[in-house]
């Protein structure tokens, strides 16, 4: 500060000094640091798009079926003939039924932990589901396929029996065991609970507390309340929870990988093995795979990048948006 | 019952006390109500022969409900049924979601806990066949410290910085641009990220090696978000009173942020990176990608397969046998464990290092 240090009577008649900021080395290097690693993750995120399409290409150009709506994935035939039809089909319906079950149930706990528990206990709760969502997913594989199957052939067989004809829950075989696209589909829906219902109560733990005072001062029932003030402010939150939980369900690896048994048919029946996902073909696919064999993963993987960069980046958009309408929790 | 009765027999002679106080069911009667709906419910099951104890849960839970609804419309009205039923909605959710979470924790440690001994902890896969019981986890630990600590080592820093400029210089485009990729980031599966590192490796070399070095880069990349995140929102808390005073003081800016704002803000930075450090411990897809697994002991993360935690589960489980089972279920034990002890420590941290008048 040597430099700029001001003269205990400066002359009045001097020019105005211009404030000089001093910027040292020290100020510099840390500043460019900083920003460096800023422009690094977004040079990472590019390469990883750039990365991916160069070897994606490389093998779509060589693909012999169509590469979105070819069904089976024979990367190592000559001529080479892949798709990913079964494969977002799969992903898609696992993720939705993952999502239904799982964003009410969410929903629900956060509420629960908010506005019914006592204090105390919610806050247990809510410590408690914080740990679970850090539980590896290679364990919800694990239990999925060696407790929850077993545990799922008689609701697969109830389902069978008194809406088979829905179509969607006939099983073809009744005696095949339910490693199916339904059974992954609830396994995804217990491990996106948590991040879903982490997210929500801290949504709905900021809506003011006046909205709600006001509507009990009305006279409005707990129920009311949360229908006329907490829910319609906690809306969009809840909403990009999901998502953030549907991009969760979309990449996941080897829970889907464990418990289902991969085949390459597309079918409406959701409780027929068979099936599969992105994640889960290029897991299954990898070990045997030839270099060929992996571009064409990657071309796959591209496709997932694809579709959860668009799923979490309109998650964003939307709890970006709140916070600029809402100026009540500021 | 004999309250509300009366009080329904008494409001016919309007009493100037009970115009403000509608009807109102004793509070026993959701009790009363959930006894008489587990009564019908096991006559119906044990009746109609349903095997299933869960039907006869369910059918319970619908009885009680229904009943709920029905009693207290009939008594308090119907905007009060309906809180009723609302009610026990949130609470089924709730017992709905635990069941399964609860049989998770269960089985795990049921299962493992037999498995895991000295011997299960120091020894590797090395000689062991998978049909054969024997053989431990020694390998896969020492695969996942080295990659989750390199993977830490390589993602602590940047993630740190990157918060730093968000928060400390971060103005305009630029940090807008950062953070919404950050977010973005942070939702990348973990199996994307494997094959990022693998095209990586095949444009720069032309082959990839399998090692534990490429598994530590995919790990950092999923990590590097989460400390950004978690990081950033340490930072903001720190009050600007702190800076202000110490930049009036003549500090350069940098010497204030590594002075004044992160020594604050430690306790929940460090919060931050262990969690982040939990979560990519339990990542197995970019492991079997580009590590690829393996039997023996490697120290080496630079070069030849390593094995790791979970990636030894799924190994495990592949192999198909009672023995390789139960060494999986052992292994997920001790992830589990490791991943819990990390998750407990953070918030021990955090909840010592708390700022004590930070006005929450």
């Amino acid at each position: 500060m040597t430099s700029t240090a001001p003269s205990t009577a400066p002359p009045p008649t001097a020019p105005p000094r211009k404030a000089r900021t001093v910027t040292r080395p020290g100020d510099r290097i840390f500043a460019g640091m900083s920003t460096g690693s800023g422009v690094l993750l977004l040079v990472v995120m590019a390469a990883i798009a750039v990365f991916l399409t160069v070897r994606a290409v490389h093998a779509i150009a060589k693909d012999h079926g169509n590469f979105l709506t070819t069904f089976e994935w024979n990367a190592a035939l000559t001529p080479p003939k892949f798709g990913v039809a079964v494969l977002a089909y799969g992903t898609a319906v696992s993720s939705i039924i993952a999502m239904v079950i799982a964003v009410p149930i969410a929903v629900g706990i956060a509420l629960f932990i908010t506005h019914y528990a006592p204090r105390k206990v919610g806050g247990a709760i809510a410590f408690v589901v914080d740990l679970l969502a850090a539980v590896p997913s290679i364990i919800y594989g694990l239990w999925g396929a060696l407790f929850l199957v077993p545990h799922l052939s008689g609701l697969n067989l109830w389902l069978d029996k008194y809406f088979g004809w829905t179509v969607i829950f006939d099983k073809s075989d009744p005696n095949s065991s339910p490693r199916s696209l339904f059974t992954v589909g609830i396994l995804l829906a217990i491990m996106i609970l948590p991040i879903i219902t982490n997210v929500s109560r801290e949504v709905i733990r900021q809506v003011p507390r006046m909205h709600q005072e006001a509507a009990l001062a009305l006279g409005a029932t707990r129920w009311e309340v949360i229908r006329m003030s907490v829910l319609p402010f906690a809306r969009s939150g809840i909403i990009s929870a999901s998502m953030l939980g549907l991009g969760r369900a979309l990449g996941e690896t080897m829970a889907v990988a464990t418990v289902l048994s991969a085949n390459s048919e597309l079918s409406a029946h959701l409780l027929d093995i068979g099936g599969g996902t992105f994640s889960q073909n290029i897991v299954a696919k990898f070990g045997e795979a030839t270099d060929f064999g992996r571009d064409a993963l990657i071309a796959s993987g591209l496709v997932l990048f694809v579709i959860t960069l668009v799923v979490n980046g309109a998650a964003r958009v939307i709890i970006a948006r709140r916070k600029e309408y809402s100026g009540a929790n500021a | 019952m004999t309250d509300t009765v009366m009080d329904a027999t008494s409001s016919a002679v309007p009493a100037p006390s009970s115009l403000l106080a509608s009807r109102r069911l004793p509070r026993w009667t959701p009790l009363a109500v959930a006894v008489i709906a587990i009564g019908v419910a096991v006559g119906i099951g044990a009746g109609a022969g349903l095997s299933s104890h869960i039907q006869w849960g369910l059918i319970a839970l619908a009885l009680f409900v229904l009943g709920n609804y029905a009693v207290t419309a009939r008594v308090e009205g119907r905007r009060q049924a309906k809180d009723k039923v609302a009610t026990s909605l949130v609470w089924s959710a709730f017992i709905l979601a635990v069941l399964p979470l609860y049989s998770l924790i269960e089985t795990t440690i049921k299962k493992g806990a037999g498995v895991v001994n000295g011997t299960f902890l120091t020894h590797s896969m090395n000689n062991v066949l998978t049909i054969e019981p024997g053989g431990g986890v020694y390998h896969a630990i020492i695969g996942t410290l080295e990659q989750v600590g390199i993977a830490g080592a390589i993602a602590t820093p940047i993630g740190i910085f990157t918060a730093i400029y968000l928060v400390e210089y971060g103005k305009g485009r630029l940090a807008t641009v950062v953070t919404f990729f950050v977010d973005v980031m942070t939702g990348i599966p973990s199996i994307v990220s494997g094959l990022f590192i693998l095209s990586l490796w095949f444009v720069l070399l032309g082959h990839a090696p399998h090692s534990g070095f490429p598994g530590s880069l995919a790990l950092a990349i999923l990590m590097t978000p989460i400390v950004v995140r978690s990081t950033e929102e340490m930072l903001k808390l720190v009050p600007n009173e702190l800076r202000e005073a110490s930049l009036a003081l003549g500090v350069p800016k940098w010497r204030t942020i590594t002075k004044v704002v992160v020594p604050t803000a430690i306790g929940g930075i460090t919060t931050g990176v262990m969690l982040a450090l939990a979560r990519i411990a339990g990542e197995s897809a970019p492991i079997a990608l580009l590590v690829f697994g393996s039997n023996v002991i490697n120290t080496n993360p630079f070069s030849g397969p390593q094995s790791s935690l979970p990636y030894y589960i799924y190994e495990q489980y592949v192999s198909g046998s009672t023995a390789s089972y139960s060494r999986a279920w052992g292994a997920a034990l001790v992830l589990i464990a490791f991943v819990m002890i990390l998750n407990l420590l953070a918030r021990a941290i955090a909840w010592w290092k708390a700022p004590k008048h930070s006005g929450r």
